[in-house]
């Protein structure tokens, strides 16, 4: 078992086997973070860019602190004051970092793709770290981490995406990452967030919150953007709070077996209640920690192919 | 061609001197450590440990270290490395940590290995235990404890089968060609 590709574009493009081995490597870098020094030399020679085309805090923090406790040198990029907002193209900012010796790049962009196609122009390693609505993989590896952790198997193991999936990277890399290893996913929100072509993603798609939760052990819920409420996806974010909320009540209708996920940032009494997000079975703080030892894992695996 | 250098007895054997001298040496068990750098190292680390267990009637700790994340020659490896992690059930601080490793050949390994041990504390010494040492070092790293010394030139090599990696005992030389 091995990793194929130069880089990490998405879960869609990789195989189970790929996937399973950035898991299995994760483990290895998760025990790292329990330890006194929490820093091991191994990338003292790479040096990261974290390209951040949209605002993150978490993603981020996360990448910058995975990068840091493997010794490699980091530069951070966003967005506000740089030479975007004086014209320069994806492809020219790109060139002009690389000019500067950087070894790899990890990028968020507001476009689909954006990550491929640095990947494909710039001849440097990528990680994705969200390309618009298309995928989120370092996310969605940190939720199968955080899975297999807590349940040890994938294969039989029922998964529930709640909320706006439309717009959702997240529930994209979630859905690739989770159907090729075995799990079967269903998706559940308002007819309006989720998306017009349901059959790709060989997925059961329900509106009803509670027969989606019906017996399932795993319920992700993701963010409600305010936004989507001003764009007429949503009539008010009290009725979705009703219709769509994660509350005790409806947890009732999991598996007795289960698991909470949030990717964060929480919406507190909107998508999820309070006592679910801190109760026994919520692993949102587990999925964070697990997030720095899967980053670590993707940038030691893809550091280990570049070419000297 | 291949010779076996070491049968299961021989093995065996050299475990017991070496048990028996490490606990000759560090009489306090309590602080004492038996710490195997994988693969095979950790084997033999567990049997030693037996060892001392059997006739001082007292448990030393135990860890395992794997140097992936040390190494020097990161960039020179063709494939990507396969991480398994290293694990202390212990604090190494004021302990006397015994370093088992099967073959010592440039010592860079065990350069790996102490740099892990000292990110996971500060023992109050680190003591080295080899099943063979086959000279050609290149770095001054010398074994407080060997099994079998042997002088092999730069193209010859020894391999070590442990029966829990390998499913047999057995120590194998390879002689270069004539």
């Amino acid at each position: 078992m091995t990793f194929e590709h130069e880089s990490l574009i998405g879960l869609r493009e990789i195989s189970a086997d790929e996937i399973m081995f950035l898991l299995d490597e994760a483990k290895a870098f998760r025990n790292i973070l329990e330890r006194e020094i929490k820093k091991v030399p191994t990338l003292r020679w790479l040096t990261v860019v974290n390209l951040f085309y949209e605002p993150s805090t978490r993603t981020r923090i996360s990448f910058e602190l995975a990068e840091k406790r493997l010794s490699a040198d980091v530069v951070n990029f966003s967005i506000s004051g740089s030479s975007v907002s004086k014209g320069e193209s994806l492809r020219d900012t790109i060139n002009n970092i690389l000019a500067m010796k950087v070894d790899m790049v990890v990028v968020r962009h507001s476009s689909v793709g954006a990550a491929y196609y640095i990947a494909r122009e710039c001849g440097v390693p990528v990680i994705n770290a969200g390309d618009g609505t298309n995928e989120h993989p370092t996310q969605a590896l940190l939720d199968l981490f955080t899975i297999s952790q807590r349940f040890g198997y994938f294969r039989g193991l029922r998964v529930v995406i709640v909320g706006d999936i439309r717009h959702s990277r997240v529930a994209r890399s979630d859905i690739w990452g989770l159907k090729k290893l075995g799990a079967s996913v269903a998706i559940c929100g308002p007819r309006t967030l989720l998306p017009q072509n349901c059959d790709v993603f060989g997925v059961d798609v329900y509106t009803d919150l509670e027969e989606a939760l019906s017996g399932a052990n795993v319920v992700n819920v993701l963010r409600l953007q305010f936004e989507r409420q001003k764009a007429g996806y949503i009539p008010s974010i009290r009725e979705y709070r009703m219709k769509w909320g994660l509350t005790s009540e409806r947890v009732a209708f999991l598996d007795p077996d289960h698991a909470i996920m949030h990717p964060g940032p929480m919406n507190r009494g909107v998508e999820i209640d309070p006592d679910v997000a801190d109760s026994e079975e919520s692993v949102i703080l587990p999925q964070v920690t697990n997030g720095v030892a899967v980053r670590m894992a993707v940038l030691f695996t893809l550091a280990s192919k570049i070419k000297k | 061609m291949e010779k076996t250098i070491m049968d299961e007895a021989a093995i065996a054997r050299s475990l017991e001197r070496i048990s028996s001298q490490i606990f000759e040496n560090n009489p306090n068990i309590e602080k004492l450590a038996i710490v195997g750098i994988r693969e095979r190292g950790d084997d033999l680390a567990k049997r030693i440990l037996k060892i001392v267990e059997t006739h001082c009637s007292e448990k030393p700790a135990f860890g395992q270290v794997d140097i992936t994340l040390y190494r020097d020659d990161f960039r020179e490896l063709t494939d990507i490395p396969v991480t398994k992690g290293s694990e202390f059930r212990f604090n190494p601080k004021d302990m006397v940590i015994i370093l088992v490793d099967d073959v010592l050949y440039t010592g860079r390994t065990v350069r790996s290995a102490i740099d892990v041990i000292l990110d996971f504390g500060r023992p109050r010494s680190i003591q080295l235990a080899v099943l063979i040492d086959r000279g050609g070092r290149e770095l001054p790293i010398c074994p407080d404890y060997v099994g079998m010394s042997v002088q092999l030139r730069i193209d010859e090599y020894v391999r070590v089968l442990t029966a829990e990696t390998d499913g047999m005992d057995q120590v194998l030389l390879r002689l270069r060609k004539k």
